[in-house]
């Protein structure tokens, strides 16, 4: 099947690879591809098409068509005419309904009628409406190419890497090189980009990446190179663009049969793979580029039959006739030409979509009949055939007579017919046109049906083509895989220091934010709330956003930031503070202790760590106080000792005083604990008598078995979250929301409005002025159901507020929660309703603690 | 978005690795004339200015140095035209 060894072919006729498609085994040689093993084995139909599902053959042979894609092991739409051949591999036809050569789906193109014309099922599926699912289950089934493998994502390994480059080049082609060797003998920092598969040979100072496509050009000089499973994304200062020119196809009846190829299939299958592409040819073309072609198919031992030379004889009739999808013959005016390969060149057409992209002008030179690149962007330039250089004036008719289905886009099988229709139903732009018929919008992306599509309709509507323009050039330029604009799959916690210790307790672990967290040691959360209650329990809180506020002026800085009072705090004392913003609104909460005159501890939401941290630092750019921000939340563990036992089991472990005297409720001190210097502050988020325990991240595993050692049981989440709806505590972000105010959240006496300023001030001054519509209050529920969070409130038939937190409370006897309701209905005793799984279950609303009302316990 | 901003200390890095903050607002202020009005309020907390054109605008280089500046944008063209480090006033922000 090959021709006689030749100089410059690619492929090592040493080497055999071997691979399968579909049942068959076929063999080639090292430098095939895919496709042109393929077609040296005998395969001439390689794909049906989209929508008609006629039989395609290679078409360009240089990855831009769509007419030689291939499902390649399990990877969808890979077009093997430039896939490298590699051994063992599984080839398979895809978009077939049947086999390659008798689809059952190819009866549409024969049936013609009411299935054919564009948007034909928007317009003929429409009745009855209600059958339009099914419908659509059908028709998507019947569309889109090729079948995604749903485990792929995990099959391939993607990378992303950040790259820098001086200069650019995108394409290697003779000027791209000479651009990129110029560039190279001005400095280093030049990368090549090529999307092969020719020769570059070796260049002086220039990175040459092949093959490997340049995506598209966005702002700031970025260009992400494909290259295959990595993603390079270039930062260049100097982009230059030699893309070059595509060939494209004749627009005529047949133009799409499995026979006619462009000049570059035909010279890459004799040169490259020493393959005779056919053995009676007709070569038809508007640039002297196609005619050339007529001496290597003569060369390659091909049967010329006829040269047709469209500037010299333009043809009126051109019609190519087939048998059985194939090409049989070439009808010229009349007269019949018998052949099984039609080379047709419609001409050069810059391919200036990248420099479109960068915000090049692009416009019609009558003169070439091509569109050309003009304004350039800043940074990027254009050297070679894409300026439009070098280029010969084609003139072609837009389309040419004759019988049977003539394509303007083979990607999506739009016919001239379907042009002319679109603009005979309204769409008379060039862009609502594209949407209406996906004219360039197929796999190709307009390679090779933008330039035919805009002059058929330009003929049309009897327009220039310099009137009409482009349709928008988008990226990606080149077909890219999803999993390489993904990445690699990453799905990044934070642990805290302790997490293999809550590992080993056989917790069930899970995520709180960008933290995985202990939701229970336990299947029964209320034993770890019980030995709180009882005993003695410990709960890692590490992930508590933890903030250094030092300097002269902390205290007036925190004072600004804060509805709250801290300047008139003792050193060793803390206080709850929750942050407001300018609307009045809640952001976070969290406690602030003053260590030293200059130096105050603050903690945070587990999630509002980095927030609140650039939420000081933004508004201290904006103040100037004199005070340094530093967020130590990694740096520092935190474990939470609570429960009636808690002072003992401490005193045990330190020979610091830690009496109710020496270390009273709220109050912060450096204890050294089992030998680990840490910052204890006693509060009472879960209800009992408490330590937070704040050591470093190093320690904190040690501290841990200490405590445990103590007899402290280990308490997740989920315990905690009981504990404190308890104590009617709130957890901003989840009993709040963005508009929860001070006021509503039942919290009036919080903000200090005797101060000069803070940040809500004038907000909470003008919410004072009015009632708050809503009201977060507790409830008890009525029976023993639980209802979810988020559960809807009805009063009188009426939706009227919302549950925001609800859990079963063995200390309580009953179901507590929080809600907002309407103010009007938040007095205490007030009954309400809640929609539960379609039944209504009444609620009671219950101000303050629901357990040790007066808060005895955590101050005891 | 993926064009370059420079940072005050790092210098021009990718536009990703920035925070914006939105923006340069002015804060209203308690005068001898009394607390601003609601509406003055409610202008500053909720609306915009919107232009399209040159802009100042908070930045932080969050996954950079962490530092907080203030950047003139035209927000047609993503073009930066200047950089400044904020001068903290107590008074008018």
């Amino acid at each position: 099947m090959r021709l006689a060894t030749q100089t410059g072919e690619r492929i090592d006729r040493k080497r055999p690879v071997v691979f399968r498609f579909g049942e068959k085994r076929i063999e080639g040689y090292e430098g095939d591809t895919f496709g042109s093993a393929l077609y040296a084995a005998g395969l001439r139909t390689f794909s049906r098409s989209f929508k008609y599902h006629r039989t395609r053959g290679l078409l360009c042979c240089t990855g831009h068509c769509p007419n030689c894609m291939m499902t390649v092991d399990g990877v969808p739409n890979v077009r093997v005419c430039v896939e490298p051949l590699r051994e063992g591999a599984h080839v398979n036809e895809q978009n077939v309904w049947g086999k390659l050569d008798l689809d059952v789906l190819s009866l549409t193109d024969k049936v013609g009628g009411p299935f054919t014309p564009v948007g034909f099922y928007y317009r003929t599926m429409i009745r009855p409406r209600r059958a339009w699912p099914l419908y659509e289950k059908v028709l998507r089934n019947l569309a889109g190419l090729g079948r995604v493998d749903e485990r792929g994502g995990h099959s391939r390994r993607y990378d992303v890497e950040h790259r820098r480059a001086r200069v650019l080049v995108v394409g290697g082609s003779e000027a791209g090189r000479a651009a990129a060797l110029a560039a190279a003998a001005e400095g280093p920092g030049v990368v090549l980009v090529d999307e092969g598969p020719r020769q570059l040979g070796e260049m002086d100072g220039v990175e040459v990446l092949t093959p490997a496509r340049a995506l598209g050009i966005w702002e700031g000089g970025l260009v992400p190179v494909d290259c295959g499973t990595v993603l390079y994304r270039y930062r260049a200062e100097r982009i230059i663009v030699a893309t070059g020119a595509l060939e494209q196809p004749i627009v005529f009846p047949g133009n799409d049969l499995v026979g006619v190829m462009l000049p570059s299939a035909v010279r890459r299958l004799i040169h490259d793979f020493s393959i005779r592409p056919g053995e009676r040819a007709v070569v038809i073309a508007a640039d002297e580029s196609g005619l050339e072609i007529a001496d290597d198919l003569r060369e390659a031992g091909v049967a010329v039959q006829r040269v047709l030379d469209l500037r010299e004889t333009p043809v009126g009739e051109l019609e190519a006739q087939r048998r059985r999808g194939r090409v049989r013959a070439l009808l010229v005016d009349g007269e019949e030409i018998a052949c099984d390969l039609v080379v047709a060149s419609g001409g050069r057409q810059p391919a200036y979509s990248l420099l479109a992209q960068a915000g090049a002008r692009v416009e019609y030179d009558s003169s070439l009949g091509v569109f050309v690149p003009t304004t350039l962007p800043p940074g990027v330039e254009a050297v070679g055939t894409v300026t439009g250089e070098g280029l010969q004036s084609i003139d072609v008719p837009p389309k040419h007579k004759g019988r049977g289905k003539c394509f303007v886009c083979i990607c999506e099988d739009v016919t001239t017919k379907d042009v002319t229709r679109a603009i005979a139903e309204g769409f008379d732009s060039i862009e609502l046109a594209k949407r209406y018929t996906t004219v360039t919008m197929g796999p190709c992306q307009g390679k090779l049906c933008q330039l035919a599509s805009i002059r058929l309709y330009a003929q049309e509507v009897r327009a220039y083509e310099s009137d009409l323009g482009t349709t928008t050039a988008r990226p990606p330029w080149s077909p890219v895989e999803m999993g390489l604009l993904a990445g690699r799959h990453f799905e990044p916690a934070r642990r805290t220091a302790l997490h293999f210790r809550h590992e080993e307790a056989g917790a069930k672990m899970q995520w709180a934010g960008p933290w995985k967290r202990p939701y229970a040691y336990s299947e029964r959360p209320e034993d770890e709330v019980r030995a709180v209650h009882e005993s003695l329990g410990v709960i890692d809180v590490s992930t508590l956003g933890k903030i250094l506020v030092e300097g002269p002026e902390a205290a007036a800085l925190l004072e600004r930031l804060y509805p709250n009072r801290f300047a008139d705090m003792r050193p060793g004392r803390i206080r709850y503070g929750v942050l407001t913003s300018d609307g009045g609104r809640i952001m976070d909460d969290g406690t602030v202790g003053r260590l030293s005159e200059e130096l105050y501890y603050v903690t945070t939401t587990s999630t509002g760590a980095d927030s609140v941290t650039a939420w000081f630092e933004w508004w201290n750019a904006v103040w100037g106080y004199e005070a340094e921000i530093v967020n130590v939340t990694g740096a520092l563990a935190a474990l939470n000792l609570a429960g009636p036992r808690a002072r003992e089991a401490l005193q045990r472990l330190t020979e610091d005083d830690v009496s109710d005297e020496a270390l009273k409720y709220l109050d912060a001190r450096q204890l050294e604990v089992a030998g680990v210097p840490c910052l204890a502050l006693r509060i009472g988020f879960v209800g009992e008598l408490g330590y937070e325990l704040h050591c470093p991240s190093a320690a904190a595993e040690f501290l841990w078995d200490r405590l445990v050692a103590e007899g402290a049981r280990p308490f997740g989440l989920e315990p905690q979250r009981i504990l404190r709806l308890e104590k009617g505590h709130v957890i901003v972000g989840q009993d709040t929301d963005s508009e929860s105010n001070l006021l509503s959240a039942a919290m009036p006496w919080l903000p200090k409005m005797d101060k000069d300023d803070f940040v809500g001030k004038l907000a909470v001054e003008h919410l004072a002025d009015r009632e708050p519509l809503e009201r977060l209050v507790g409830f008890l529920m009525e029976d023993g159901v639980v209802p979810a969070e988020g559960a809807q409130i009805v009063i009188e038939g009426y939706p009227a507020g919302r549950i925001t937190s609800a859990r079963r409370s063995e200390a309580v006897g009953s179901v507590i929660g929080l809600a907002w309701l309407p103010a009007e209905r938040a007095e205490d005793g007030t009954r309400f309703e809640v929609r539960v799984d379609r039944r209504l279950l009444g609620g009671r609303v219950k101000s303050g603690a629901f357990y040790d009302v007066d808060g005895k316990r955590m101050r005891s | 978005m993926s064009f370059l901003l420079s940072c005050p200390h790092c210098g021009p890095r990718p536009v990703d690795e920035f925070a914006f903050f939105g923006e340069v607002t002015r804060r209203p202020e308690k005068s001898e004339n009394g607390s601003p009005s609601l509406r003055e309020l409610t202008e500053y907390v909720y609306f915009r200015d919107n232009v399209a054109g040159p802009q100042r605008e908070w930045w932080q280089h969050r996954t950079g140095c962490g530092e907080w500046f203030l950047a003139e944008r035209d927000t047609r063209t993503n073009e930066v035209l200047s950089i400044t480090l904020p001068e903290p006033s107590r008074k008018r922000p």
